[in-house]
């Protein structure tokens, strides 16, 4: 694999979220910037330019994903830096946003200095740590936030673990004013959440499982918004899944409370039913919901109330996931699932794929603050090439993530990358297409 | 209709046929003649081992399977493990292989979580009998209740059946109500509200709070056993507002069918869900359920242990 000084990538559809489909343009690529968008007879050409060629392939900003476990450091056999970002790149993200709940926790400086050196040395995707909002995630004592962006982080969340405290949550949005970052929120009101290991609902009936009620999900939601639109502070709601708390951010967001919102592929493409079995690789936190539940978001994320898919990417081995459904652990890989299963739920609802940069790119960038979403003279040349038409399997082959915790192994998807590159230098890369 | 079961293991009687279960019932009806011989005992199962894997304290169910496989000439083997002790780095998958490589012929799981029997029944090749795991179901208690209903009343289909208490967390109450529609009863469930699954119509039953409605014309009566945890963590407030609404006495059997009969998967707290005197009338068939419940694993055993075999040979 070269990497040349200049490239040029010819011969496919360039997406943009605001105009759509162009085409008839090539992508120049200089040092690890775009420098333009032109002509095929004014693109460079000759020695030290590598000519990509992208004929019946879409060129997509490349894919950003706000919540991601890449339990580095500390659970490096579920997955590290390395396998985590070589999965993102796989599944054409360029910029992943990583969780704190590593061991230990990422609640100091010297911890997210760590994953931004290591994820610099490895070089497969830019990582941006997600600090922890109180330390130890015990939702006690606040974190150093200053110390913390200034060491790399974009943003703050206790993620996998609520913070119970309304008066702490409130403070950390009060001081998080100052820096302007956003809290990103893992909405669950545990007391009604405890002990639950599935929709409440119809499975549970029948699997007699203890359930995670959606009143959980909404009353969380709806404490929090309050708190936001208190404070002023910028939050973002993790891995929405219910038609309730959608609602909830809608009114808010008509009134212009500054919240944004996420949720998963799998929200949008399964439901509890996929529990049957008692199939844990279906167990993720917050638990698949139901079909209406499904439809709300689906809708929500073509009318724009829900901004963002990020995959809840939550490696684990077999030892804790393959085993009794109530004390599986929660959750699943997604990272290179999710622009197949986002495409698919995005055309269900009469979108494409400008919607999809728009939800897995251009939005997630402007939640975090970082520049990428759009492929423009001038910003950074993270890109991703996809064969939107391509039908493919995910194997255990295919998988590069460390664990295979996923329901969607065996699945026949739609949408393939075929080329992914972080400031021009080419992250993956289908070994198939190379000419 | 088939003389044997087309399946590996009995993990519970949501997705058994109609034929599967008259299979089991005209098995343990033949089983129960047995039991009525001086020597009760019979040789189907000489050289099968059958091993109760309890991960769950029981004394009742377990000590039914014993006899069941005794009586049928099985050797059988009590392993009790505390799911803590399990934790301590030793999987559930451990203790079941290590089981499996002594060789038994069927393995009777009982354990605390909801699944557990379904997913040892996919890692294993030995026939895996579920006696009752989590909140989901407990087929050989179905069974039994089935097998005494249908020679009570002499049939099953058409009766009205109210499942009386806490149904939330009952597998009973899942085993009967699956067995029970299956057959073509009417069932309905009726109990503290907080108890009655929000989504009770995915279990295919109807639900209502009132137990003078719930008794109205109704065959059989099963009550559920109070589980005083349940009060602890506020679904009920107390066992005197508990009885106040739900608990069963001659007064409220009245409005049920004159020749209605109560049943109870034990042990009864008398006084509470039945009243004591009810319990002991004879519209009561308390013991007969315990009588039928050997003959019903007895019949689950030769199923599973010997009839496979012989078919598969």
């Amino acid at each position: 694999m070269s990497d040349a000084p200049v490239k040029v990538i010819k011969g496919g559809v360039i997406v943009d979220p605001e105009e759509g489909e162009k085409e008839g343009l090539c992508v120049v690529i200089e040092g690890g910037r775009v420098t333009g968008l032109v002509p095929p007879e004014e693109a460079p050409a000759g020695e030290g330019v590598e000519v990509i060629d992208a004929e019946g392939l879409h060129v997509l900003p490349g894919l950003v994903d706000l919540h991601v476990h890449l339990r580095d450091p500390g659970y490096e056999w579920k997955e590290d830096i390395q396998s985590g970002t070589a999965a993102a790149a796989a599944g054409g993200f360029t910029s992943v946003v990583c969780m704190a709940n590593t061991d230990p926790v990422n609640d100091d400086p010297e911890t997210t200095r760590y994953i931004v050196e290591r994820a610099r040395e490895v070089g497969k995707a830019k990582v941006y740590p997600v600090a922890a909002i109180t330390k130890g995630l015990k939702g006690e004592e606040l974190t150093n936030m200053g110390e913390l962006l200034e060491a790399g982080a974009v943003a703050f969340s206790d993620d996998g673990k609520p913070v119970a405290s309304a008066l702490i949550l409130s403070r950390a949005m009060e001081y998080s004013l100052m820096f302007g970052a956003p809290l990103i929120l893992h909405e669950e009101e545990i007391t009604l959440s405890k002990g639950g290991c599935l929709n409440e609902g119809k499975m549970s009936t029948r699997l007699g499982l203890p359930g995670i009620p959606a009143s959980s999900e909404i009353c969380a939601v709806a404490r929090d918004i309050a708190l936001a639109e208190y404070t002023g502070a910028k939050v973002h709601i993790a891995h929405v899944s219910t038609a309730g708390a959608v609602e909830i951010i809608k009114r808010a967001r008509e009134r212009g409370v500054a919240v944004t919102a996420e949720t998963a592929p799998h929200y949008l493409t399964l439901t509890e039913e996929a529990t049957e079995g008692f199939n844990t690789r279906a167990k993720m936190n917050p638990p698949l919901r139901t079909e209406r539940d499904r439809e709300a978001l689906l809708q929500a994320l073509a009318e724009g109330v829900i901004d963002c898919v990020a995959t809840d990417h939550a490696p684990h081995e077999d030892l804790v996931k393959e085993c009794e459904f109530d004390v599986a652990a929660f959750g699943i890989i997604g990272l290179q699932t999710a622009l197949p299963l986002t495409l698919r739920a995005l055309e269900s609802a009469g979108k494409g794929v400008k919607e999809l940069v728009k939800v897995m790119s251009y939005n997630p960038s402007k939640v975090i603050g970082i520049k990428g979403g759009k492929i423009e003279k001038g910003g950074p040349a993270d890109i991703t090439l996809v064969d939107l038409s391509r039908e493919w399997v995910f194997t255990e082959d295919v998988n590069l993530s460390k664990s295979r915790n996923s329901p969607f192994l065996g699945w026949t998807l739609k949408g393939k990358v075929v080329l992914t590159m972080v400031d021009g230098k080419v992250t993956y890369r289908e070994e198939s297409r190379v000419r | 209709m088939s003389d044997f079961l087309s399946r590996k293991d009995i993990l519970g009687l949501r997705d058994f046929t109609r034929q599967e279960i008259e299979l089991v019932l005209d098995t343990a009806a033949s089983m129960e003649d047995i039991l009525q011989r001086e020597i009760k005992k019979v040789p189907s199962l000489r050289g099968k081992t059958v091993v109760n894997l309890f991960f769950e304290p029981s004394t009742r169910t377990r000590t039914s399977f014993e006899i069941a496989g005794k009586r049928l000439s099985a050797d059988v083997v009590n392993f009790s493990a505390a799911v803590s002790s399990v934790k301590k780095g030793e999987t559930l998958l451990d203790t079941a292989r290590n089981i499996e490589a002594m060789k038994p012929d069927v393995l009777v799981v009982r354990h605390s979580s909801s699944g557990a029997p379904h997913f040892l029944a996919r890692h294993l090749s030995v026939p895996v009998v579920n006696a009752g795991d989590g909140r989901h179901e407990h087929p050989s208690q179905g069974l039994l209740d089935l097998y005494t209903i249908r020679k009570v009343k002499g049939r099953i289909e058409g009766l009205n059946v109210l499942i009386l208490g806490d149904i939330l967390h009952s597998r009973v109450a899942r085993s009967d109500i699956y067995g029970l529609t299956t057959m073509g009863a009417k069932v309905t469930i009726c109990g503290p509200s907080p108890l009655i699954p929000r989504e009770y119509q995915a279990l295919g039953v109807e639900a209502t709070w009132d137990i003078n409605e719930a008794l109205r014309g109704k065959d059989v009566v099963i009550v559920l056993r109070i589980q005083l945890e349940r009060m602890e963590s506020s679904f009920f407030p107390s066992i005197r507002e508990y009885v106040r609404y739900f608990g069963l006495n001659r007064e409220r059997m009245k409005l049920a069918k004159e020749d209605a009969i109560v049943m109870h998967p034990g042990p009864v707290n008398r006084g509470w869900e039945l009243a004591d005197d009810l319990a002991d009338s004879d519209v009561s068939v308390i013991l007969q359920q315990v009588e039928a419940g050997v003959a019903v694993r007895m019949a689950i055993l030769y199923l599973l242990a010997h009839v496979r075999e012989e078919v598969e040979s």
